[in-house]
C-alpha cells in the first residue's frame, strides 16, 4: 500500500512538470465542448435559394416573398432563366432552384391546378433533403392560404382534415446543444484519458524505465495501479469541469436525473477505457505505434457511438459494431439522465454492458502484459 | 560461494535463426570485479536480462546467490542492482526524486545507505534539484550508478557502463568500482573496450553468443599461442596490405601505430627475410619489435580460431 502512494506521488509529480500535457488536461475540455456543439448542428439555416418567376403575378411574387419570410431560405436570385439558376448551382452559389410557370396564377384560379418545378443540389445531403422538404412544407402552406382566401368557407367544414400539433418531450425548444453537448463531454473524456493512459505507459517502455522498475521488487498489480489511478481521477476531473463549468455555466444544462448516478457509471465508464488504454500500451512498442492504435480506436468509437448519427439507421452490420463500442452506451446514458431524468432501473443494463467491457479490457491488458513484461 | 552461477544458458530470440546465447556457461566468485568482454551484439545484454530477470532463457540453468532466475526471481529482485545500457531513470525527475524513488520500491532510504553511495554522490550532490534529463553524460552515469546501489545489492549487474563517456570519467568510473568491490558487492560488468579488461578479476570473451575464453586477463594473454611482433613503417596502409601477402605471415592486425603480425613458423631467419621483403616493396623506417599479446589479441585470435 506504502509502495502503491509512492508510486501515485511519482506520476502526478510526472504529469504535473509535463508543460504540454497539463494546458491539454485544463483547456481542451473547455476549448472543445465551447466549439463543438455550435458547430455539430443539424438544424440547417441559410439554404440559398434562386428563383425563377416566368409568371410575376401576385401569386408568384407572394409565394417567394413568403419563403424568405420563412427565416429559412436566402434569395440569392430572382429571374427568369433556368439556365442561370442551374450556374449559379454549379458554383456552389445556390443550393435550390424553385421554378414558378408562366400562367401559375391564372391557372390556379381557373383550373384548380398547378405544377411548379423544384431542384436541389444534393452534394450536401442533409441540407439537400432538409432544404426540400423545407420548401415542399412552405408551399402547402402557401396553397392553404389561397384555398382559403379563394374558396368559400363551408359554415360546415365537410371534409374531414387531421391536424397534427406537436410538442418536443425532453427537449421542448428543440434545443440542439442538450443533445450534443452530453455527447461531446463523453467523447472528449474518452479521448483524454484513453490517450494519456496508454502513451504514458508505452513511454516507460520507450525511455527503459520500465526494465528499471521490472528489475525492483514492485509488485506489477501496483505498477498497473500506478498508472491507472492519475488517469481516472483526470478523467472524473476533466468530466467535471465540462458538466458543470461549461455545461451550466454557458450552454444552461442541468441535468435532469442523479448527478450521482451518473458518476457512478462515469467510474465504471473510466475503468474501462483505462483498461483499454492498457491494453493498446500492451501491444505497443513506441509512443507513435500507441498513438496511431489509439487513433484508429477513437475514429471507430466516434463515428459509431451515435454522437452524430442515430445508431437506429445504420445497417445491421455497423449496429454491432456500436453495440460493442463502450462510448455508445455512455453517450446513450448521458441522454437518458441528462435530458429525461432516467434512473438506475432504466439503465440497469448498460452498467452491466460496462462492467462486461471493464472485465474484459482488464483482464486481457494484464494478462497480456504478464507475457510481455 | 559463486554469487553467480550459469550452466549451459541458450537464448534464441523470436523469430531470428542464429541463437543470441549459446551454451554459455561460467561461474564468478564472491566479491569478484568480472568483466564480460565482446563486441556489440555478442550476447552481453541477453545475458544480463536473464540474470536480472528480465527475460527467461530457452534452456539451461542461471543462478544469482544461489537463487534460481526463473523460480525465485523475486528474492532476485531484491537483491541484485541493475544498470542497463542505455540511461534509464526518470528524465522529468530531479537527481534527489530519482534517488528517492528507488529507494523507497526497495523499502529503504537514501539515509540508510548514504555510506555506500557517498563517494559517488558527493560528485553530483551539487546537481541535486536538477531534472535528471538535464545531466551531462558521466552525473547521468553517476547517478545511474547511485540507484542501483541505493539498496545495498549483494551483485551489482552492470551493462556497458563506460560507453560513450568520455575517457576522465571511464578512469574514474573504473576507480567507483573497485572500491565498491572493496566494500564486498560482486559486480558483473560487460564492456566493448578491450583496455578495460585488464581492471576485472577475471574476465570471459564473448563472440556471436559465445563465451570464448574464461581466466584472468592476465593468463589469458599468457595463453596466447604465437611469440607476437609489432611493425612500423611510412606507409602504414600499404603495409598492411604487403604484409598480408607475405608467406610466412600467420596474422596481421592494425593496432593503432602499430601493426601486430605473427608468423607460421618459428625460425630466427623470418624477421630479416621480413624486412628484406619490405626493403623491396619501398618500404622505409621499418620497424620490428617482440610485444606482449594485449586483450585484443586474444580476442582476435580466438576469434579467427573459432
Amino acid at each position: 500500500m506504502r509502495m502503491l502512494i509512492y508510486l501515485l506521488q511519482k506520476e502526478f509529480k510526472q504529469i504535473f512538470r509535463n508543460k504540454a500535457l497539463l494546458p491539454m488536461i485544463f483547456a481542451m475540455p473547455i476549448i472543445q465542448l465551447l466549439v463543438m456543439p455550435l458547430a455539430a448542428d443539424y438544424e440547417i439555416k441559410n439554404i440559398n435559394i434562386s428563383v425563377i418567376d416566368h409568371d410575376h403575378s401576385t401569386f408568384s411574387t407572394g409565394l417567394t416573398q413568403k419563403i424568405v419570410a420563412s427565416g429559412y431560405f436566402k434569395l440569392v436570385d430572382y429571374g427568369n432563366s433556368y439556365k442561370n439558376s442551374l450556374d449559379l448551382i454549379e458554383k456552389n452559389l445556390s443550393d435550390v432552384i424553385l421554378e414558378i410557370p408562366r400562367g401559375f396564377e391564372k391557372n390556379l384560379q381557373k383550373e384548380n391546378n398547378q405544377k411548379v418545378f423544384i431542384a436541389v443540389n444534393a452534394i450536401n445531403g442533409t441540407k439537400a433533403s432538409i432544404g426540400g422538404a423545407y420548401l415542399g412544407r412552405i408551399i402547402n402552406d402557401f396553397n392553404a392560404d389561397i384555398r382559403s382566401e379563394y374558396l368559400p368557407q363551408p359554415k360546415q367544414n365537410t371534409i374531414p382534415v387531421i391536424k397534427i400539433s406537436s410538442s418536443n418531450w425532453f427537449n421542448p425548444f428543440m434545443n440542439y446543444t442538450f443533445f450534443m453537448v452530453p455527447g461531446i463531454l463523453v467523447v472528449l473524456v474518452t479521448m483524454v484519458c484513453a490517450y494519456l493512459c496508454s502513451l504514458n505507459i508505452v513511454k516507460e517502455k520507450e525511455i527503459g524505465t520500465i526494465e528499471q522498475i521490472n528489475v525492483t521488487p514492485i509488485k506489477k498489480h501496483y505498477f498497473i495501479l500506478g498508472k491507472l489511478i492519475p488517469f481516472w481521477v483526470i478523467g472524473m476531473f476533466v468530466f467535471t469541469i465540462g458538466l458543470f463549468v461549461v455545461g451550466r455555466l454557458v450552454y444552461g444544462i442541468i441535468p435532469l436525473g442523479s448527478i450521482a448516478l451518473i458518476y457512478a457509471y462515469l467510474s465504471i465508464y473510466l475503468v474501462a477505457l483505462l483498461g483499454l488504454g492498457l491494453l493498446i500500451s500492451t501491444y505497443s512498442e513506441t509512443q507513435q505505434q500507441a498513438m496511431s492504435v489509439a487513433f484508429f480506436f477513437m475514429m471507430i468509437f466516434l463515428l459509431m457511438s451515435g454522437l452524430f448519427t442515430p445508431i437506429e439507421s445504420m445497417p445491421e452490420w455497423a449496429k454491432t459494431i456500436a453495440a460493442l463500442n463502450p462510448v455508445t452506451y455512455f453517450i446513450e446514458v448521458m441522454r437518458m439522465v441528462v435530458l429525461k431524468g432516467s434512473g438506475i432501473k432504466d439503465i440497469k443494463m448498460h452498467f452491466v454492458y460496462m462492467i462486461g467491457f471493464g472485465l474484459l479490457f482488464n483482464i486481457w491488458a494484464i494478462l497480456n502484459y504478464k507475457k510481455t513484461g | 560461494m559463486k554469487d553467480v552461477v550459469l550452466s549451459n544458458i541458450h537464448k534464441t530470440y523470436k523469430g531470428r535463426d542464429i541463437p543470441a546465447l549459446n551454451d554459455v556457461s561460467f561461474e564468478t566468485g564472491e566479491g569478484e570485479l568480472f568483466g564480460l568482454i565482446g563486441p556489440d551484439g555478442a550476447g552481453k545484454t541477453s545475458l544480463f536480462r536473464i540474470l536480472t530477470t528480465l527475460i527467461l532463457p530457452d534452456s539451461g540453468c542461471a543462478k544469482v546467490c544461489g537463487k534460481d532466475v526463473v523460480n525465485d526471481y523475486k528474492e532476485i529482485r531484491k537483491i541484485v542492482g541493475y544498470m542497463p545500457g542505455k540511461f534509464s531513470l526518470y528524465q522529468d525527475l530531479s537527481v534527489e526524486e530519482n534517488l528517492n524513488f528507488f529507494a523507497t520500491v526497495f523499502n529503504t532510504s537514501l539515509k540508510k545507505n548514504y555510506d555506500l553511495i557517498k563517494d559517488i554522490y558527493i560528485q553530483i550532490e551539487p546537481f541535486k534539484k536538477r531534472r535528471a534529463g538535464q545531466l551531462s553524460g558521466g552525473m547521468k552515469q553517476k547517478l545511474a550508478l547511485c540507484c542501483a546501489l541505493i539498496h545495498k545489492p549483494k551483485v551489482l549487474f552492470l551493462d556497458e557502463p563506460t560507453t560513450g563517456v568520455d575517457a576522465v570519467s571511464r578512469k574514474e568510473f573504473w576507480g567507483m568500482l573497485k572500491a565498491l568491490k572493496e566494500q564486498g558487492i560482486s559486480i558483473l560488468v560487460s564492456t566493448p573496450y578491450m583496455d578495460e579488461a585488464d581492471l576485472c578479476d577475471r574476465i570471459a570473451l564473448i563472440q556471436n553468443g559465445k563465451i570464448m575464453s574464461i581466466d584472468t586477463p592476465h593468463s589469458i594473454t599468457l595463453n596466447y599461442p604465437d611469440p607476437l611482433y609489432a611493425v612500423q613503417s611510412d606507409q602504414m596502409g600499404k603495409l598492411l596490405h604487403d604484409l598480408r601477402n607475405f608467406r610466412e605471415i600467420k596474422s596481421c592486425n592494425a593496432f593503432g601505430d602499430y601493426h601486430h603480425i605473427s608468423f607460421v613458423s618459428e625460425r630466427k631467419e623470418t624477421g630479416n627475410e621480413l624486412k628484406d621483403y619490405l626493403l623491396k616493396k619501398d618500404h622505409s623506417n621499418i620497424k620490428l619489435n617482440a610485444v606482449a599479446p594485449g586483450i585484443e589479441d586474444c580476442f582476435i585470435q580466438l576469434m579467427d580460431s573459432e
